[in-house]
């Protein structure tokens, strides 16, 4: 375990360099206090990499990240997990914008609530499956251009019973992967995309769901009970939405 | 559905005195034009299924086929032609967007055509090349401001990483999807035995290819296809691609049914699913967004590559450009109005965009003005069909050119704009594995080389005629060209004088 103070690190070339050399020396455990802000933090990191982080991120927190294990305390920023490969990131608190942009597989766990267009095109391929859990709740366009992987809106601490936990246009584009929303019954077809089918949610959706809900209470150390007959699964009307857009000339 | 009103494109014509009825021509066409009539025994064709790619006229052993434009002819009219009626057939009959492959066929200036190089008389010597050096090799990238030197001469600027070209042609994007394996794979040997680069596209690199890395520049676009820390790290460059010329502003679907088990695996998406790129890169919004995409690549790079940025050229490419340059981009591509593609609806490809010749030269004009030149390369694309048009470019400020469709043509492309449908009888345009085979990457890379060998050439003797010796050398050096029947505006926009001035 190695500590590092980000505090006089303004510039994130340096610190990423200063991460860079700890691994090297065999490191595998860091922990960075009094990040501010610093970008890329985790890009491209691999396995069996464990790195705690005090303080908020910049944006592209695990960039093409390969692997390893970011956990902060505090919140994301923009676009945390872009096109990330495998690994997890668990966020105590809230993050911005675009969380998962393309991830191909991991799991990002956030604590409280998140921007818009989160899962931004997400995939999936083969084994590797990308996981989204987000306590709170989302912004607009949710999942825009999924083509894999799982999202779960949990809508915990909401300050209104009524408050709407996913934003508009949810699923706009999705042509794979799964949305599952806490309280579907909220929802009418307004929110979402028009190629989004709400489905049936069966046993193996409920053993999937408390497989990552008990995660999430693991890593947040959270107790709550949560219905989750109640959710609702959406998924893609078809995996080739645009196949009658065109004719060849 | 109601009758189909549309007439046949072309008119196949077989000499029925040579043909010798050997069915080439039924097993080599993938679009089943020729059929075989067991009870009569000819062969005939059905003209409504022939996209003219000259595969059976090829193929023919005895040259009994012919493929015409079909003769039926409209009522004359300049503004109804036969082209704006049959485009409304097609489109009342499917509902659909109009798909388009290939360039744009529509007339607009091709500026190339209308530039003159200069050549030496009398009071500087030309320079012949098969005699003297002749220097054609590149380097793309950032170039600093200034050089240093310590006392014994040695170079101590840390100089940003470069990419180094024997020819300052490449071949531009085309992913695997688009494009078979084979023509992806003699599109890299070639690049490898040329020393130049190819590029993956957005589909991924298949991992058959990546011995071929240092050829090789890796692409990233919105839909983010294959893009992984191993990939970024497997060229020897990366582009970032915000458009493309022949369809600006807008994304791209790979059908599904092009993603066969191994286009999925480069991919790494599921078999059948359609890829989707989204129009925008969704982390893209301004400027200080793709500064924060270059810096992500750089950062898992290592700072160890050149990062491109490869726009269509639009209405305002020198502001853009100079943005990108500022956002600390190592090489600026810009794509034209004639540029090639795989699938672009047609109303885009033949209506939005701008040549590239005037892209290119209010960019590079920018640039030099900013004091910025220096800070990128200029990479062109957008319809180079020849050695000439590689020189007019580089006079007109490029360092180097990228070739798409000529690449494809010297690989057997006929040009029958069908790609779309990826029934390529040529190999090149199609995912079926049958028609793969007929492109024998071991032969068509040989082809490719002959005809970059044969530019380069072509170039040195153009450099020698003007008596300049490097490529390096005539880069903006718009002395060198003189503009013909062109007006003052476009004279002044390319920053050339009319010839005879």
């Amino acid at each position: 375990m190695k500590t590092i103070n980000a505090l006089n690190v303004s510039c994130y070339r340096h610190l990423n360099e200063e991460i860079d050399s700890t691994i090297l020396t065999g490191t595998k455990q860091i922990v960075l206090n009094n990040v501010c802000g610093q970008r890329y933090i985790g890009r491209g990191l691999e396995n069996n990499i464990k790195i705690q982080i005090y303080g908020t991120p910049g944006n592209d927190l695990a960039a093409y990240m390969d692997g390893a294990q970011l956990e902060v305390f505090g919140n994301g920023q923009d676009s945390v997990g872009n096109t990330m490969n495998t690994g997890r990131i668990i966020i105590h608190g809230n993050c911005g914008d675009t969380v998962g942009y393309a991830m191909r597989g991991g799991e990002i766990y956030v604590r409280d609530n998140v921007g818009y267009r989160c899962g931004i095109h997400m995939k999936e391929y083969k084994e590797q499956t990308p996981i989204i859990v987000i306590g709170g709740k989302a912004g607009d366009f949710l999942g825009e251009y999924m083509a894999g992987g799982a999202i779960i809106v949990l809508g915990l601490n909401l300050k209104d019973k009524n408050d709407k936990i996913v934003g508009q246009f949810c699923g706009t584009g999705i042509h794979g992967g799964v949305i599952y929303l806490n309280n579907s019954h909220l929802y009418d077809k307004s929110v979402f995309g028009k190629e989004v089918l709400q489905s049936n949610i069966n046993k193996t959706d409920i053993l999937f769901l408390k497989k990552y809900t008990n995660s999430y209470k693991k890593f947040f150390n959270i107790n709550f009970n949560i219905k989750l007959e109640l959710f609702g699964k959406y998924i893609a009307v078809g995996k080739n939405p645009y196949s009658n857009m065109y004719c060849n000339y | 559905m109601s009758l189909d009103f549309n007439v046949p494109s072309f008119e196949v014509i077989r000499n029925e005195k040579k043909c010798i009825q050997c069915k080439v021509c039924i097993h080599q066409c993938s679009n089943m034009v020729h059929v075989y009539d067991e009870e009569d025994a000819v062969v005939y064709s059905n003209n409504n299924k022939c996209v003219n790619c000259h595969r059976c006229v090829t193929l023919c052993p005895t040259e009994a086929l012919l493929i015409r434009e079909y003769p039926l002819e409209f009522r004359k009219n300049t503004n109804w032609t036969r082209q704006a009626i049959k485009e409304i057939y097609k489109q009342a009959q499917s509902g659909g967007v109009l798909l388009s492959s290939m360039g744009t066929p529509k007339t607009f200036p091709i500026y190339w055509d209308k530039l003159l190089l200069n050549a030496s008389q009398v009071t500087n010597p030309s320079i012949d090349p098969l005699r003297e050096p002749m220097e054609t090799k590149i380097f793309i990238g950032r170039k600093p401001n200034k050089l240093d030197f310590d006392n014994e001469g040695k170079l101590v600027t840390v100089m940003p990483p470069q990419v180094e070209l024997n020819v300052p042609i490449m071949f531009s994007a085309m992913s695997y999807g688009s494009i078979s394996k084979n023509a992806h794979e003699a599109l890299a040997r070639a690049a490898t035995e040329l020393g130049t680069c190819y590029n993956t596209g957005e589909g991924g690199l298949n991992k058959a290819f990546y011995k071929y890395g240092k050829n090789t520049i890796v692409q990233v676009a919105s839909g983010r296809f294959g893009v992984h820390k191993e990939y970024l790290n497997a060229g020897v460059a990366i582009e970032i691609k915000i458009g493309q010329g022949a369809k600006p502003g807008i994304g791209g679907h790979l059908p599904g049914k092009k993603v066969g088990e191994d286009v999925s695996a480069t991919r790494m998406i599921p078999i059948g699913s359609d890829a989707i790129s989204p129009a925008p890169h969704h982390d893209i919004y301004s400027i200080e967004d793709l500064r924060q995409l270059i810096f992500s690549l750089k950062e898992t790079t290592r700072y160890s590559k050149p990062i491109f940025v490869k726009i269509a050229a639009v209405h305002n490419a020198a502001a853009i450009a100079s943005g990108i340059a500022r956002a600390g981009a190592d090489a600026i591509v810009i794509d034209g109005l004639r540029g090639g593609t795989g699938a672009a609806p047609t109303r885009i490809r033949d209506n939005v965009g701008i040549p590239i010749e005037l892209a290119l030269a209010s960019i590079d004009q920018r640039l030099n003005e900013e004091g910025i030149r220096n800070s990128v390369s200029l990479i062109v694309a957008g319809s180079i069909r020849n050695s000439s048009d590689i020189v007019k470019a580089i006079a007109l400020g490029a360092d180097a050119v990228y070739i798409g469709s000529a690449a494809l043509i010297a690989l057997g492309c006929h040009m029958c704009h069908s790609c779309s449908t990826g029934k390529c009888n040529w190999g090149i345009a199609t995912q079926e594995p049958f028609l793969v085979k007929r492109l024998n990457p071991e032969i068509m890379y040989k082809r490719l080389v002959n005809l970059i060998t044969a530019w380069n050439h072509e170039i040195q003797e153009m450099l020698g005629g003007m008596g300049i010796n490097a490529v390096d050398s005539l880069r903006g050096n718009r002395l060198m060209l003189r503009g013909i029947g062109l007006n003052a505006k476009e004279l002044q926009i390319l920053g050339v004088k009319h010839a005879g001035e």
